[in-house]
């Protein structure tokens, strides 16, 4: 652990001083607009300064030779617990899920730790950004018998490298974590029930079907009085109301009520996704939509109303029985179709590193590999607010670049160099340490 | 679930033709280099294999021009077409159960993971006890029934279980949110796991003397009372006499050590260490021990004991001559085991047909079954997959999967049996609605 810390110690600290960086003659993949052919990218504190067919470098410049590579725009993976968990089976390490039904007070930023050894993996595989939920997982979040939870808390956009969660910090608050409520049949052995013959093979009786359809309006209701209350509390506090009284959880909202955070919320079937929608137009909040299994008729109104879609996992198994079996593997394809716009999400920490290969697999079933290069970098920044800062190689954003031996989004391409915030990053962590270490065992 | 096995049967019957060419491919046999030609296949066994081929008569032709043609995926770690649960967790010691009686050939699984290329599993019990249940090993006949299924002639195994898995039952939980308790059930520790296995082993080398001891007089032309068959020691007397192969479920190198030595000294070998994400820091004990290594490709982090583990273990226990092989455990990695080989090449250099072998060659070695599977062989079974693009790339997908020479699997099949497939999942939805008046209030049995 400690050879670890210094060893990442020196590789931040020993480009500080050397802040310019020149990669030259490169196979420039700028996402946001053609490849260009054997290009430099002038590198200058921690942002891309410049990108031309030619850039001299001046003297002290550090110089990458880019002959025979490509330089990408870092990864972003847009759903991970990175820092939060780092042994998802030990709860001791796990700070995701709190208790408490409303909770957007929680922010995950101050809690993410910087030596977790996920960031390290995580990097070096390319992903030099990643949204953090504070939600599922844990103790709470409905968890180890714990009760549910509607708001988990505040999910953060953050660098993969930094000494502090302060320096990790891109964005503090990048959406509010909200869990809708599903309606589930009760008892049973949580075995998969297709919603149109829910009645028929779940419920198996009209009363328990309608006991089911109460108890999920009466969460719809819960929630929808939470933001309610937070209106009024709005009101009282731009009213400066006598014997107002600041409330921590409803100033967590007010961004959210004012549309400047918006809300991400996980649907799995195109009915759920339409009562998000519909909450959300009552509410008149921005949201999210994460991890929807089916988009089928939501995906028109998805498109209608510019909401964007973080999908993943692509590798996973179809939901029913009968369904086929690339459902999961055809689903970015169909987004990309129905001009739905998405990034992806790997939802699981010891996965971020395969985000590339979720893409890529997406590709296989009829993405274009352009959309699947757009999804794990400018999409995600554009979705998460910081389009211009971060996803794609660009004069004025953050350096955060990959110089890679071949296509990004190949399982056998090797990354030659790495640069977050435009400081080069030792391709190092505590595997590769440990794979060196007993490669020399006699 | 019965009804979507009898849709999917509709429309995938398997085709059957004596002779079968697949032509203009490039085929990756594994053993024999990779070329651009064809392979012919003869009542189900695979005849002739080159650039040039003695075209049968009345074969049928696949022309897969472009594509490339690998050996059946073989997964040496599945729990997949098991009825039920797989832990049998109320004893320590379950060898008396066995997977085999409880295969469900109606496991939607079974064609997920030929659509993903793999034509053989080795199917085990769960990982709740230092000595779990039986073991068998399936070919992914998908629409045969569950005797149809068993890869005939491979064989058995017994699942062993070292580390947190096996002592979990010693530690039931009681923290927050706990609302009752679970009586423990011995052992808690990795020393209580040592002790399990050697006490079970102790037993069942007992049970041989005594067997062995009757069957010495029987040849002797006596007439002695036979001992009392034990179902519990029988598999583990199978295990001792090198009858039966062991699969053990392990990760830290302790306990790997641990049960190599215990091995040696109940004089037997262990087939296979399963998992082994510690493998790679007692490489050469392994190696020495002539004992196989099955592993994932990059998963850790997920538990303590794998926080060690590290994406080039299958790698490093390659360099030191173990049989490696890369398992998935999880019916959806089983789809596409073609790319966690690919990983072994990002991760330590393995060559191109060293990590294609271990899905194919090296499953096969370490399951006893490579005479008959796991290569592009002359006089070998005709189990293949055609893939549309280079298989080590996350770009493949799988176009035909072959068993026995029959086809099992078709994505052009697949695609267009889909809308049939919707249609007469809504005619059945509807003629249920119809069928079935609500009733107020009762509950009525669901099939």
């Amino acid at each position: 652990m400690r050879a670890f810390v210094m060893l990442t110690g020196c590789a931040l600290a020993c480009t500080a001083a050397d802040n310019a960086v020149l990669i030259r003659g490169a196979d420039v993949y700028p996402v946001t607009s053609a490849p260009l052919k054997g290009a430099s990218i002038l590198v200058l504190n921690g942002k891309i300064a410049e990108i031309g067919a030619r850039i001299a470098p001046a003297k002290g410049v550090r110089v990458v030779e880019g002959k025979g590579l490509r330089v990408y725009p870092g990864m972003i993976d847009s759903a991970t617990q990175l820092g939060l968990s780092e042994i998802s089976a030990i709860r001791e390490t796990v700070d995701t899920g709190d208790l408490g039904e409303f909770m957007p007070q929680l922010r995950a930023l101050p809690s993410v730790n910087p030596d977790s050894e996920h960031f390290a993996v995580a990097r070096i595989a390319g992903i030099t950004s990643a949204i953090t939920f504070p939600a599922g997982g844990g103790g709470g979040g409905g968890r180890f018998g714990a009760p549910r939870q509607y708001i988990a808390g505040q999910a953060a956009l953050i660098h993969t490298a930094g000494w502090t969660w302060e320096e990790m910090a891109v964005t503090g608050s990048a959406a509010l974590y909200l869990q809708f409520p599903t309606p589930r049949p009760p008892g049973g052995r949580g075995g998969f029930v297709p919603e149109n013959i829910a009645e028929l093979a779940g419920a198996n009786s009209a009363s328990t079907f309608t006991e089911m359809m109460r108890t999920y309006h009466q969460q719809v209701a819960e929630i929808t009085e939470f933001f309610e209350e937070a209106r009024r509390y709005q009101k009282a506090k731009a009213a400066q109301a006598a014997g107002f009284v600041r409330n921590l959880k409803f100033e967590a909202m007010l961004p959210v009520l004012d549309g400047k955070v918006p809300v991400a919320i996980a649907a799995a079937t195109p009915q759920r996704i339409h009562d998000a929608i519909q909450f959300a137009d009552q509410q008149h909040i921005k949201i999210v939509i994460l991890q929807p299994r089916e988009l089928g008729s939501a995906a028109e109104e998805l498109k209608a109303k510019n909401i964007p879609v973080v999908l993943g996992k692509v590798l996973a198994l179809p939901r029913g029985p009968d369904d086929p079996y690339d459902q999961a593997f055809t689903l970015p394809a169909e987004a990309d179709k129905a001009g739905v716009k998405f990034a992806f999400g790997t939802f699981d920490n010891e996965f971020v590193r395969n985000l590339p290969y979720e893409a890529a697999t997406a590709v296989a079933f009829g993405l274009p590999q352009e959309e699947a290069l757009r999804a794990i970098t400018i999409n995600p920044a554009q979705i998460w607010g910081v389009g211009d800062q971060l996803g794609s190689i660009e004069k004025g954003k953050s350096a955060d670049l990959l110089v890679t031996t071949g296509d990004l989004l190949e399982i056998q391409t090797q990354i030659k160099h790495l640069f977050i915030r435009g400081q080069e990053i030792e391709l190092s962590s505590k595997q590769t340490q440990l794979y060196e270490r007993y490669l020399k065992r006699q | 679930m019965r009804k979507s096995w009898i849709l999917a049967l509709a429309v995938l019957a398997p085709l059957w033709a004596e002779n079968i060419v697949i032509q203009n491919a490039t085929i990756m046999t594994v053993t024999k280099g990779t070329l651009r030609g064809s392979v012919v296949i003869k009542d189900g066994k695979i005849a002739e294999v080159g650039e040039k081929v003695m075209m049968p008569q009345n074969a049928t032709v696949i022309d897969a021009a472009g594509e490339y043609v690998i050996p059946g995926i073989i997964d040496c770690h599945s729990h997949i077409a098991v009825d039920g649960n797989v832990n049998e967790g109320s004893v320590s010691v379950s060898s008396m159960v066995n997977i085999k009686d409880v295969i469900n050939p109606e496991d939607p699984a079974i064609y997920r993971a030929l659509a993903g290329g793999v034509t053989a599993a080795n199917i085990l019990h769960g990982s709740a006890n230092p000595i779990g249940g039986q073991t068998i090993v399936l070919k992914m006949r998908w629409g045969k029934d569950a005797q149809g299924l068993i890869f005939e002639g491979a064989l058995p195994g017994i699942k062993f279980a070292l580390g947190e898995n096996p002592k979990r039952p010693g530690n039931p939980p009681g923290g927050r949110g706990a609302t009752q308790t679970v009586p423990a059930r011995y052992p808690a520790t990795r020393m209580g796991v040592e002790d399990t296995i050697r006490e079970a082993l102790n037993e069942a080398k007992a049970y041989k003397a005594e067997w062995d001891e009757y069957d010495a007089k029987v040849a002797r032309g006596e007439h002695p009372l036979a001992p009392r068959k034990d179902l519990k020691l029988e598999p583990l007397k199978e295990v001792l006499e090198g009858k039966r192969y062991v699969h053990a479920h392990c990760y830290r190198a302790d306990e790997i050590l641990m049960l190599l030595r215990v091995a040696d000294d109940y004089g037997f070998k262990i087939r296979t260490l399963q998992h082994v994400l510690e493998g790679y820091k007692v490489a050469d004990e392994i190696a020495a021990a002539g004992t196989g290594a099955s592993t994932f490709s990059d998963w850790y982090a997920f538990k303590f004991e794998v926080y060690d583990a590290i994406p080039f273990n299958a790698a490093l226990m390659q360099r030191k001559g173990i049989v490696v092989s890369l398992n998935s455990d999880d019916a959806e990695l089983m789809r596409h085991l073609n790319t966690e080989a690919a990983k072994a090449m990002k991760y330590g250099g393995v060559s191109e047909t060293d990590a294609l072998a271990m899905v194919t060659i090296n499953p096969a070695k370490q399951l006893g079954i490579d005479s008959r599977v796991g290569s592009i062989e002359p006089g070998k079974d005709a189990d293949l997959v055609i893939y549309d693009k280079y298989p080590l790339s996350d770009y493949a997908k799988v176009q035909k999967v072959l068993i026995d020479g029959q086809q099992y699997f078709d994505r052009d099949t697949d695609l267009s049996g889909r809308p049939a497939k919707a249609l007469e999942k809504q005619k059945l939805i509807d003629k249920e609605k119809q069928s079935s008046p609500r009733p107020a209030g009762g509950r009525r049995p669901v099939g």
